[in-house]
């Protein structure tokens, strides 16, 4: 195999080379690359359809295009953003290259179905895209009936294609659960695991169970369509809000998949840039755990206002509100963690530190919403629209933003350009916010969601909330520059760039194939800073 | 990566396993990881039939008139016959009678493959006499009482064809064994995919064996 | 590997003249026509069918605790599926518009 142990010149990276090297790789390193360079075109995609949302909505009335048109970018950026972007991206990016480090081992449990895994992503994320070049589709990312079922646009299509990306998903998952449970380093009891590995398993067991519940929907759906079977057809005797029971079973747990590892991310970050051992392990632990397991019975706030009866809307109301609960241990840790540490204020540390003001008022909106006589006023605002972008944007890709730069050097040999880094952060920041902050607002004043236009009242928020998705664009492209600047010309990374103690720093930058030249053996947790 | 090495006796284990029996241990973990997808995925559809059959009682009576139960019966007992040659198949490898273990997985086919025809001749009769899924099914022609019948075949050739998916899934993989079989790959020491494919054979018999009762029975 | 559980063959036979029993037993109790009881008896009995097929032919009675929890949750987790849309649509009120 290769001379990785003597000549510190070969690394996964520079070991095989050719493309076939790379499309037939079972490194889990590359194939989190490969990834990697999927998601951020998609990413890319999805955020010019956020761009031409904002265009469109700058003023009132036709601006760029009809409102068809309008429900068709709505329903790219969602689909896009959800099936593409958030719910594999920080699993499939970060969670592919790091688990097996952080537990000590030389890859993931099954690395020939983790290739495959990332076959299928492309295939169902191809199928997807096609559908922009037939007749697109216009329903919104959520599919519902009885629109869905006699709208003329592509929606089986999309429908199938969010069904094998659904698969990638299971799959992913499934190895991260096997990985875990089997591949961890001699003396890595469960709780000497770092925090982001208990993110990735809580992570994994949501994808394992909810996914397939949407892989039926989805299928019934096309049932629906082709042969009008009828169980989602209000005219035929069926019942539309069954299909958002379906939907939502899945589609509220992935919300948590989309932000657990997120969390998991922040504990890294908030331990590592305080030299400060976590406070708090075992309650973050299981409470990523109770958060993936309650996420499964809270569905029914997407439907407060659909039908559902009043008694199934009091229930979920009042179990949601229990879901805040491990979530604000997690944010009172991560606090306690800061206090009294040494902190710094690398670009890692400033998304993490962003992360926590962010989550903390898309939480507590969520807290709101979930507020049975409230969310009969905020459904369908754009008080709604706020509340997630600040979790999903303003929570995970703060996340993914500083888990990535925190780990470049590690991934790259390379460190990138701290300065502009800082920039990126004060852009996207404060970008994020002056795109958000007026939707809250916006919601409560009535602006509805997915609508094209808007009363004259509305004008001058939509206005602000326009220039700040250029600033947060600005960010981006600043963001994209400084990495590709950092993997050509950044200067060499030295192992351990941070002083972190968990076990991916204790390889080469960046790791050779094998990731450790000796299995660890692990003797301490993995925020030691004594 | 796995060596795969019949001659010299053996299976190598992968390099990022410790020994064979890690490596097994973790392929019985992922096998039955998925297999809570399957669970999961059918499920689904038994809660629409449930629930349907909640509201639609009659409707459901009289669509469950037109299957034949006895059909049914005998198909249950064909896969509860399959899951046993099944079972068997594993169970000879595993002690190394791997000629035994060969004509056990022919079996599990030719009984899957007997499956797969019954059912052809159900389906054949439906298409015959106009029980259609869905809007497909002409309430006039078919002289039914319930006006949304076709919700009845609808949910019963989606749980039917799909399962049906997974019969012939199945049998590709059977196939698959019993050639590999033959091949001498499998013995005492090494039978994992033998045990994984069983698993997921006998999670299609689990699923038939809510199916019969619930579609041609309650109805 | 030889020291996993090989389940003696007679043992293999049993099961499957069990569940063979079991589901003529079945079609007896369908003949009897039970009314509102033959839907749960029909799935008690299945239930028990495919308890003997997982703890015997698939080996999950000699297999270790995980792969049981990995199982059984799947079937939990489908129950609360079916109980929360249950309760939605058994608890609404029809309501007629004074329009």
């Amino acid at each position: 195999m290769g001379t990785a142990t003597t000549n510190p010149n070969v690394n996964y990276l520079t070991e095989f080379s050719g493309v076939k090297s790379w499309l037939l790789s079972l490194d889990h390193k590359r194939i989190g690359l490969m990834y990697m360079i999927a998601i951020l075109f998609f990413f890319l995609i999805g955020g010019l359809m956020a761009m031409l949302i904002r265009l469109e909505l700058f003023s009132p009335g036709p601006t760029l295009f009809s409102a068809d048109t309008y429900n068709q970018v709505l329903t790219y950026h969602g689909a896009i953003m959800v099936f593409m972007v958030i719910v594999p991206g920080i699993p499939a990016i970060l969670g592919n290259f790091f688990l097996p480090l952080q537990i000590g081992a030389a890859d993931v449990a099954f690395p020939k179905l983790n290739l495959a895994s990332w076959y299928v992503f492309m295939f169902g994320a191809i199928l997807a895209f096609s559908t922009l070049f037939t007749t697109k589709i216009d329903t919104g990312w959520t599919f519902y009936t009885p629109y869905s079922i006699k709208t003329g646009t592509a929606v089986i299509t999309m429908v199938l294609a969010a069904f094998i990306m659904g698969m990638s998903s299971i799959l992913t998952g499934l190895n991260f659960i096997v990985t875990v449970h089997k591949l961890r380093a001699p003396g890595m009891t469960i709780y000497r695991m770092p925090l982001f590995v208990w993110s990735l398993y809580s992570t994994a067991i949501i994808q394992v169970l909810a996914t397939p519940v949407l892989g039926i929907t989805l299928l019934l759906l096309v049932a629906e369509r082709v042969l009008g079977i009828g169980i989602f057809d209000p005219k035929l005797g069926g019942d539309p809000v069954l299909f958002q029971h379906f939907f939502w079973f899945y589609s509220h747990p992935a919300v948590y998949i989309m932000i657990l590892p997120a969390m998991g991310i922040i504990s890294e970050l908030i331990s590592a840039f305080s030299r400060k051992t976590i406070f708090g392990y075992r309650a973050i632990a299981y409470s990523s755990l109770g958060i993936a397991a309650v996420s499964f019975i809270v569905w029914g706030h997407h439907m407060f206002v659909s039908g559902q009866s009043e008694i199934a809307g009091v229930i979920f109301s009042f179990i949601t509100m229990l879901v805040g609960v491990p979530t604000a241990i997690k944010m009172f840790n991560w606090l306690a963690t800061l206090y009294k540490g040494s902190v710094s204020f690398e670009s890692p540390m400033l998304y993490a530190l962003g992360f926590l003001f962010l989550f903390a008022i898309g939480g507590v909106t969520g807290i709101m919403l979930a507020t049975l006589g409230v969310d009969v006023h905020f459904h369908d605002t754009y008080f709604v629209v706020a509340h997630f972008h600040y979790v999903m944007v303003g929570g995970t890709l703060m996340a993914i933003m500083g888990g990535f730069y925190y780990w470049f050097p590690k991934m790259f040999g390379k460190m990138y350009d701290e300065s502009l880094a800082r920039i990126t952060f004060v852009l996207i920041f404060i970008g994020f916010n002056v795109t958000f902050f007026p939707q809250f607002i916006l919601g409560a004043m009535g602006m509805p969601r997915r609508y094209f236009d808007y009363i004259p009242a509305y004008e001058s928020l939509n206005k602000i909330s326009t220039v700040g998705s250029w600033m947060i664009s600005a960010g981006f492209f600043l963001a994209l520059y400084v990495i590709i600047r950092g993997i050509t010309s950044g200067e060499k990374a030295p192992a351990n760039p941070w002083g972190a103690k968990t076990l991916e720093w204790q390889t080469p930058s960046p790791p050779p194939h094998f990731n450790f030249d000796k299995k660890p053996v692990v003797t301490g947790g993995p925020y030691d800073y004594t | 990566m796995t060596t795969h090495n019949p001659a010299a006796g053996g299976h190598q284990h992968s390099h990022h396993f410790d020994s064979a029996e890690h490596e097994y241990e973790s392929d019985k973990l992922g096998i039955w990881l998925f297999m809570v997808t399957e669970i999961l995925m059918f499920g689904g559809l038994f809660v629409a039939y449930i629930i349907f059959h909640q509201i639609y009682p009659e409707m459901f009576a009289e669509g469950a008139k037109q299957l034949s139960w006895k059909m049914g019966f005998f198909n249950t007992l064909v896969l509860i016959g399959s899951s046993l040659t099944m079972a068997l198949g594993i169970y000879y490898n595993q002690i190394n009678q791997s000629n035994k273990a060969f004509w056990n997985l022919i079996a599990t086919l030719a009984l899957g493959f007997v499956f797969l025809t019954v059912k052809y001749f159900e389906y054949a009769s439906k298409f015959d006499t106009g029980f259609l899924p869905g809007k497909l099914l002409n309430v006039e022609t078919v002289q039914a009482t319930s006006q949304n019948l076709g919700m009845y075949f609808g949910l019963y050739f989606c749980m039917t064809g799909l399962h049906g998916l997974h019969v012939v899934i199945g049998m590709v993989l059977i196939g698959w064994l019993a050639y590999r079989t033959r091949r001498g790959d499998f013995n005492s020491e090494y039978y994992t995919p033998v045990e994984g494919v069983g698993i997921f054979w006998h999670i299609v018999d689990l699923i038939w064996i809510f199916l019969f009762p619930l579609l041609y029975l309650v109805g | 590997m030889s020291q996993h559980h090989i389940m003696p063959l007679k043992m293999y036979f049993k099961v499957a003249a069990g569940l063979v029993l079991l589901t003529f037993l079945t079609v007896a109790f369908h003949q009897m026509n039970l009314g509102p009881l033959a839907g749960p008896v029909a799935f008690l009995i299945a239930a028990i069918k495919a308890a003997l097929v997982l703890l015997y032919f698939m080996h999950l009675k000699y297999d270790n605790m995980t792969n049981r929890v990995v199982f059984g949750s799947g079937f939990f987790f489908l129950m609360i599926l079916f109980a929360f849309s249950y309760v939605d649509i058994w608890t609404r009120i029809k309501a007629f518009s004074t329009l």
